[in-house]
């Protein structure tokens, strides 16, 4: 990246290549440390997949991990925007808990007293709606003591853990509720809450065309200010690796199946011949992260706010002098969290089909880690939106392989913590070393 | 010889109306008065020394007419027209920028990101256009340093005087009328204060008005018509450069007494 910005401007300027890999990675203007947490996915995988014989590679368990993954990835693209404006949320395992609970009590119980029965249409949205705005409110009136009271986001937030969570006692006198709207339960992913076999494969040839029709623009425009250009290998390696990787991704999905017992009833209800194979595709759950990812991304870097929640982690009082409305901008991604954790309740409950007591109880702490594995720095001003998702899937990855290969709950935290300070460790070292380009 | 300037635009020299006007300015912190009923004025194309010594008022002054501080009383005017300023983007709307000495940039973010931070170039649906203000980045920066290069680093990875000159950019790209500058040599190697001097000669033939803090007395009697001394909050005087020697100025910073009531005695211990 250094020799693309020392090149001389100019139409169509080439870079100089250094040797080695990470030249060849540089021209692609590849964040390294992004490209590091994908290998070290990779390696997660695969190495598991060699340790269970072969076996824990097979759609299904993807597809388990993937729907595990969602919940904790959803927040943490949030998080990281909290992080790098120098502040933290420690409260969101009870926001996800409070919300499971309205989105519960709501279908159980309150809509219908107010008139809205069990056959009204939409009343899954309708319960989806109150419960972001509950997430939102609750969200907002953290943000608010913490930027403009001027209590420090720790304090308010360890507040909102405990408080919030006493709260989800009271809301249901301290036991479980069930009877959640047949449609909600769609959220929570399996045969019936996913996409399906075709749509997989639309959503697998969108999404190809528009990695290439993101390159393309993006060259065009560099090209019509004269800036320098990445060389034409890399922009076909790119397009080639982002568009395939993401065809390969769709048709793995479609590789998981039904269960046979339910394909079966649906071929007989459908008048299809029995016997026959029903792709799940992708869950519901790894598409609403992947709306959730796009949306937050976009949010973070090609928005005003997500430009002023990074100058205020570089450099607050600039930012202050610069003009931008500072505490707003804090309490914005204090609602933003609010809303990121209704939908993630969302996820839960419908997986449980139920909201219990401890619904989210300690996402915080993956959430964090999540972000923090993915590269957001406790400094502020540093951390990627992507790079977060990734560090969810990647302690998922661990956890649930360790719990494949027969390692207990205990043994899966022991590791857990191990590679969060290795994570960490390791960016350091790296930084110091001065490798690293920051963002 | 004239000391004081105590009607604003009364004083000698240009005729043209001033572009500021600070009135009966104070602030206070606690029970400290950082600055004390100070008046203070300025006109286009003209370039006001402020100077000083540590915590005289200076910078909390100047931080007043950039909206960075509120004033507890005090009038300030600009164009002749009483002007509130609340908070910084007052002052940038009223066409005052400021060169922090701190320089005030976001280390994480690039120079073109930091030089329209908090005036972002969108596209017509809202989004972040970082290519435009790329180009026109590149456009200014060619102005003030023509060898600069790293459009797309974080400028915590720039030198010294690279991060200055984006700072310096930031303030002039907007068509400011009035710049205040806080020592905006302080950091800055022999070559790269030749080159700021020159770029304030320049924005003074192109008409704008700029308070100049300095505790650098020499840089201030090259660049400045006006001086204006601080002492404790309070303002000394205000002089014109062509009528007082730097030992006036010295005692004026120091002793905080005008040129008028400066004895052969004080001069001498000035020399001591």
């Amino acid at each position: 990246m250094a020799n693309v910005a020392d090149a001389a401007q100019g139409q169509d300027v080439q870079v100089v290549p250094r040797p080695g890999l990470r030249g060849l990675l540089a021209q692609t203007e590849i964040d390294l440390r992004l490209f590091g947490m994908l290998a070290a996915l990779a390696i997660i995988l695969v190495g598991f997949n060699l340790i269970s014989g072969g076996t824990f590679l097979r759609p299904v368990n993807m597809v388990t991990l993937g729907v595990q993954a969602a919940g904790i990835a959803i927040i943490s693209t949030g998080m990281v925007l909290v992080i790098v404006s120098r502040n933290i949320d420690l409260s969101v395992g009870s926001l996800v808990g409070i919300v499971a609970m309205v989105y519960a009590e709501l279908m159980a119980n309150w809509l219908t007293s107010l008139g809205i029965g069990i056959d009204f249409p939409f009343r899954w949205a309708i319960a989806l709606a109150i419960g972001i705005a509950v997430g939102a409110g609750f969200g907002a009136l953290q943000g608010f003591i913490i930027a403009y009271i001027g209590v420090p986001s720790f304090i308010v937030t360890l507040g909102g853990l405990l408080s919030i969570r006493g709260l989800v006692w009271y809301l249901s006198n301290g036991a479980a509720v069930t009877g959640l709207d047949p449609t909600f339960q769609l959220f929570g992913g399996g045969a019936q809450g996913s996409i399906g076999g075709t749509l997989t494969w639309a959503v697998g040839l969108v999404g190809s065309l528009a990695v290439v029709g993101l390159l393309f623009n993006n060259r065009r425009r560099r090209r019509q200010y004269g800036f320098p250009l990445r060389p034409m290998w890399a922009e076909v390696t790119l397009a080639v690796a982002g568009s395939g990787a993401i065809l390969g991704l769709s048709a793995f999905a479609n590789a998981n199946y039904w269960p046979q017992g339910l394909a079966d009833q649906y071929a007989a209800a459908h008048g299809l011949p029995a016997g026959i194979q029903i792709s799940t595709g992708f869950p519901d759950p790894l598409m609403i992260l992947l709306g959730v990812t796009l949306l937050v991304t976009w949010l973070g870097t090609r928005r005003r706010f997500g430009r002023y929640v990074y100058a205020y982690g570089g450099n607050p009082d600039a930012a202050a002098l610069a003009g931008i409305n500072t505490r707003l901008t804090i309490l914005k991604t204090y609602v933003l969290m609010g809303v990121l954790c209704a939908i993630s309740a969302a996820i839960a409950v419908a997986r449980l089909n139920a909201a219990t007591l401890d619904v989210g109880q300690s996402y915080e702490l993956y959430v964090i880690a999540a972000a923090v594995v993915g590269g957001t720095s406790f400094a502020g001003g540093i951390g990627t939106i992507p790079g977060a998702v990734l560090g969810a899937f990647v302690m998922q990855s661990l956890a649930y392989g360790l719990a494949y290969i027969g390692v207990d709950s205990p043994g899966q935290n022991v590791a857990a913590g191990v590679v969060l300070i290795l994570a960490v460790g390791l960016d350091s070292w790296n930084r110091r070393r001065g490798t690293r380009t920051p963002r | 010889m004239t000391t004081t300037a105590p009607e604003p635009g009364a004083a000698m020299g240009t005729s043209s109306a001033p572009v500021v006007e600070m009135r009966n300015v104070r602030v206070s912190f606690g029970g400290v008065r950082a600055v004390d009923d100070v008046t203070i004025d300025l006109r286009p194309g003209e370039v006001v020394g402020l100077v000083g010594g540590n915590g005289a008022g200076k910078s909390t002054l100047m931080k007043v007419l950039s909206g960075a501080q509120g004033p507890d009383s005090g009038e300030i005017r600009v164009n002749g027209q009483p002007a509130s300023i609340s908070n910084p983007r007052d002052a940038k709307r009223l066409g005052i920028e400021t060169i922090y000495q701190t320089l005030a940039l976001a280390d994480n973010l690039d120079a073109p990101g930091n030089l329209f931070l908090g005036r972002e170039l969108t596209t017509p649906i809202g989004q972040i256009n970082d290519a435009a203000m790329e180009d026109q980045t590149r456009k200014v920066m060619g102005r003030l340093n023509p060898h600069f290069k790293a459009f797309r680093k974080p400028v915590v990875s720039l030198s010294g005087g690279q991060r200055q000159a984006v700072a310096i950019a930031r303030a002039i790209y907007f068509n400011a009328r009035i710049i205040i500058m806080d020592e905006p040599t302080a950091a800055l190697g022999p070559g790269e204060t030749a080159q700021v001097r020159n770029l304030i000669k320049q924005l003074k033939n192109e008409g704008i008005g700029i308070f100049l803090v300095s505790h650098d007395i020499h840089d201030v009697f090259d660049l400045s018509e006006r001086i204006s001394v601080m002492y404790h909050g309070r303002l000394v005087g205000t002089v014109n450069k062509d009528d007082v020697t730097t030992d006036e100025i010295l005692g004026m910073i120091i002793l905080g007494k005008p040129p008028t009531k400066l004895t052969e005695k004080d001069i001498a211990e000035l020399k001591g």
